[in-house]
């Protein structure tokens, strides 16, 4: 609770520091704000359960775990966020004060009680989210993104909203609890049609905020209009919240209708994990293959939510905040490198990486760690986090499904090594043969993402049992 | 704590090796690698010689879920922790004359390497093996990918997506096993005293034996998963192909006599006839394939498939001899393909040519390289006295036991091997020179100095092959008594 109240009031503070005008205040600044949120919820942690605001809101270990995540994450990209934008008269603060706000929406979406609580969460991200997309306003590219995302987004929140309202007339509530009551109340069976409707709809515009496919179509051409910086916050701290957010709802409030939303979700789940995966393959701009790689992680995590079993504390809840925390370092890591590498060359295909291992050993070496990572070879928290998953869902019987989730595992060592080789195994000429230029803080925190990759690999058994 | 150290200390060394450039980065490679094989040393003489896990350390590693940090060695994995820790120093002398870029890298990604093939030999526990299994492979892929020849890039691609592909299959059998453990309500476990108490039906085992087998099969190689192995080995650096021929392939085999045999014991009485036609098969495959060959390189390559698939024989044919004979053939075979991989990478670092046709009479030039050469030719003819002879006798005795015929086909390759090598010896070492050979020099002292150890070894293992049979003998004996149990 103190986060979002932390978050809110130092983010309008941080909106007047804008006067300054100046990143080398206000990064620190943010920074500072954000190490002190992520304190102040590990406060949290030995706490009580505790509700807030009449239960509209429930701070338990779970929403710290998963708030715990989502903050880290911001605090370790933001050193990125330099010449995020070309337009020197921009106002840094904004885009500062808006990653802070939409952080406020994340937290909400992982401590909620009450469906409007998760309506306004996701709102107050999306809506900050519409508009970093479009932060680079000289780029045509980076309008069509926040154009494309704000429409297509608009549309997911009515289905969104339409499905809470079908689930309130059927089961009289918006608080979890009581819709998980209403569920089973043998008084509500002639309005199953309506609640699973409800239902439908509400996977429906969760699908599209955590790009999965069918909804994922919006997902390669935003990820790559949107400037960098602000591509791989959408593609951790919204995609983790989105996760979090869904499977407390499907724990605590669709816990009973399972034999309805199964095969639903088993479908998404292969649809995600095959159009991810063999999308990925195809592409030939970095960035666009890191975007359906992010789709192919949703197809993982969505493996996480049909392992439920039935509490917010058992293997699949503890599978989904490894493996969140495993897929955001790594991919932070690795737009942290893209950014670097594609502000200085001006190009996002794989060969623009040619040659990097000779002249930026680190970017090299810390972009090889996130993509074995990303890949779930050993070594690195990415194994630890499938085989957590994945040992969650075989528990649970879902052999067929894990089996081909570890084929498409497979088919995307194929896209994750092409970077590798581009860097150590390709000459750079001409412009690739130059240096890229690091602050020595940027690599300070590449050195550190690499560090807790690799640590998350070899010494999982420190967070693998924290829920 | 002796195997902790053993494991990590590679990989420390290879840390500290960042700070090194240039020439002193291999010196203390070196340097590291050679206390590490003196620890092996150490170990081998407070070896107590029964079948009993000696130097064991079990600690939680994911105490949630019943995984363990559990290390220790048996006759078996010390056997192979000797031939690692003995090669690893003479790899790296190995590559002194050559002027690696980024040199630090280099050694470092070799001492990663050890620490990677000696966890695969100690761990005691299937997700540990598993974790270093694929350890193994990331420094090796850097090392073929970034320092080999021309179309490395492709090749060496082929050879990771092959390999780890091949494990995933295997980590799938880990984990269906690892479940198995906690039907009836006991704590899950992925321990190896955990897995071999199991009891599976025979249908299980049929299929897991697959799925395990396919990781050791594409490592060794077996035919026919061996497509990447000829590529990976001709276009690797000299140091890269000796890691890869002369230990990486023992993971395979290793794998079978430690993971498989004794785990899924009637999964093989129900498919050792499939592996081990398979197996002489490539036997065969290889060495014809291999009189074929104009690389010198490359024809070690089919060689070395010719050979290992004689060791696969000799494990599935379940026998005491056979068995035996493959541990002391790994012995064997490690230290005859890296001499001759070492070899033929003198031989195109002196002439810049891997031709044979275009080799000749480097005998009168370099007497000494010739002798060297020969001994270690020799050795994988399976000459007596040799380390080589000792080896295949063991094994043909098994696959004959298994088998008559079998044997006999398999007994082909020591006459196909003479014909290839010989024809090698012949053709490059003998005869009238060729613009490429003339005025080249004899071995240097570094050279000698990989060189002599490795000939020693091969006639230790010849005259006395008791020394490491006695070793493993236990362990092979308990691993036979699981089997048929």
């Amino acid at each position: 609770m103190t986060s979002i109240i932390l978050l809110s009031v130092l983010g309008i503070i941080n909106l007047f520091l804008g006067f300054l005008r100046s990143n080398k205040i206000l990064l620190p600044a943010a920074m500072v704000i954000l190490a002190v949120v992520f304190g102040a919820n590990l406060y949290d942690w030995n706490a009580e359960p505790r509700a807030y605001f009449n239960n509209m809101l429930t701070i338990d270990r779970y929403s710290v775990a998963f708030t715990a995540i989502v903050v880290l994450t911001t605090l370790l990209l933001l050193p990125f966020s330099q010449k995020y934008v070309r337009d020197g008269e921009a106002n840094l603060a904004e885009y500062y004060s808006l990653l802070l706000f939409s952080l406020v929406g994340a937290i909400m979406m992982v401590s909620y009680d009450n469906l409007l609580m998760l309506f306004v969460g996701i709102e107050i991200l999306s809506v900050s989210m519409y508009v970093v997309a479009g932060s680079d306003k000289r780029n045509v590219r980076s309008n069509e993104a926040a154009l494309k995302y704000f429409l297509m987004g608009s549309f997911a929140t009515g289905i969104l909203l339409f499905g809470i309202a079908l689930v309130y007339g059927a089961t009289g509530a918006f608080q979890l609890s009581q819709i998980g009551a209403g569920v089973v109340n043998p008084a509500n069976a002639s309005l199953t049609p309506m609640l699973y409707l409800g239902m439908l709809l509400m996977f429906i515009g969760i699908s599209f905020k955590v790009s999965a496919a069918p909804f994922h179509y919006w997902t390669p051409d935003v990820y790559e209009g949107t400037p960098t910086f602000f591509t791989a916050f959408m593609s951790t701290v919204v995609k983790t919240a989105g996760f979090a957010a869904f499977f407390k709802l499907l724990v605590v409030a669709f816990g009973a209708a399972q034999s309805f939303w199964i095969p639903t979700i088993m479908a998404i789940t292969v649809l995600t994990l095959l159009i991810g995966n063999v999308g990925a393959v195809a592409q030939t701009s970095v960035k666009r293959m890191l975007a359906y790689s992010s789709i192919s992680h949703a197809g993982y995590l969505f493996i996480g939510l049909l392992a439920l079993n039935g509490n917010l504390s058992g293997l699949s809840a503890n599978g989904l905040f490894f493996y969140s925390l495993a897929y955001s370092v790594a991919t932070i890591a690795a737009f942290g490198v893209l950014k670097l590498v594609t502000d200085q060359r001006q190009r996002e295909d794989y060969d623009g990486l040619n040659g990097l291992a000779r002249t930026n050993p680190l970017l090299a070496f810390v972009m090889t760690v996130a993509m074995l990572s990303l890949a779930g070879i050993p070594l690195t928290g990415g194994f630890f986090g499938k085989f957590f998953l994945f040992g969650a869902a075989i528990d649970k019987g879902y052999i067929g499904l894990v089996v081909f989730a570890v084929v498409m595992s497979m088919v995307s060592i194929y896209y994750y090594l092409r970077p590798v080789i581009a860097m150590y195994m390709r000459d750079g000429d001409g412009p690739t043969a130059e240096p890229i230029e690091v602050g020595p803080f940027q690599s300070f925190i590449l050195v550190l993402l690499a560090l807790l990759t690799v640590a998350l690999g070899i010494m999982p058994g420190f967070l693998s049992n924290v829920l | 704590m002796l195997t902790a150290f053993l494991l990590f200390f590679p990989v420390a060394a290879a840390l500290l090796l960042h700070f090194a450039k240039g020439n002193a980065a291999r010196v203390m490679a070196l340097g590291a690698a050679l206390v590490e094989f003196a620890a092996a040393v150490f170990a081998a003489f407070s070896f107590q010689r029964d079948a009993s896990t000696q130097f064991a350390l079990n600690m939680p590693w994911v105490e949630s879920a019943g995984i363990g940090f559990h290390i220790g060695m048996d006759g078996l994995s010390l056997v192979l922790v000797l031939l690692t820790c003995f090669l690893v120093p003479l790899i790296i002398l190995a590559s002194f004359r050559h002027d690696y870029r980024n040199a630090s890298a280099f050694y470092a990604l070799i001492l990663f390497m050890q620490t990677g093939l000696i966890g695969v030999f100690v761990s005691l526990d299937a997700f540990l093996f598993y974790f270093f299994w694929e350890v193994a492979l990331i420094p090796i892929y850097f090392l073929a990918g970034v320092w080999g020849s021309d179309r490395r890039v492709a090749v060496t691609f082929k050879f990771f997506l092959y390999t780890i592909i091949g494990s995933l299959f295997m980590l799938a059998a880990f984990v269906y096993l690892y479940f198995q453990t906690g039907l009836g309500g006991a704590a899950r476990s992925s321990d190896i005293s955990a897995f071999y108490a199991l009891t599976l039906s025979s249908a299980e085992q049929a299929w897991l034996f697959w799925l395990i087998f396919i990781a050791f099969a594409v490592k060794m190689p077996l035919f026919p998963f061996h497509t990447w192995q000829p590529d990976t080995y001709t276009e690797s650096p000299a140091p890269a192909t000796m890691l890869l021929s002369g230990i990486m392939l023992k993971m395979g085999l290793y794998g079978c006599l430690r993971w498989l045999l004794p785990v899924v014991p009637r999964g093989v009485s129900q498919w050792d006839k499939t592996v081990m036609i398979l197996a002489v098969i490539g036997v065969i495959y290889g060495a014809i394939i291999a009189i074929r060959q104009r690389d010198v390189k490359r024809l070690i390559a089919y060689s070395s498939l010719s050979h290992v698939g004689l060791m696969i024989a000799g494990i599935f044919s379940l026998t005491m001899m056979g068995l035996q004979g493959s541990v002391i053939q790994m012995l064997a075979h490690g230290v005859n393909v890296v001499g001759m991989f070492f070899v033929a990478d003198i031989i195109q670092r002196r002439t810049g040519t891997r031709q044979i046709p275009e080799l000749g009479g480097l005998t009168r030039h370099t007497p000494l390289l010739s002798v060297a050469f020969l001994v270690m030719l020799l050795s994988t003819v399976a000459l007596p006295l040799t380390a080589g002879f000792v080896g295949e006798f063991l094994l043909l005795a098994g696959v004959y036991q298994y088998n008559m015929w079998l044997g006999a086909v398999a007994g082909v390759t020591i006459i196909l091997s003479a014909v290839y090598l010989l024809r090698m010896f012949q053709r490059v070492m003998l005869g009238p020179d060729t613009a490429f050979t003339s005025a080249i020099r004899d071995l240097t002292g570094a050279e000698l100095a990989v060189l002599v150890p490795l000939i020693a070894l091969v006639f230790w293992i010849g005259l006395f092959p008791n020394t490491f049979m006695s070793i493993s003998e236990p362990a092979i004996l308990k691993i036979l008594q699981q089997v048929n149990r």
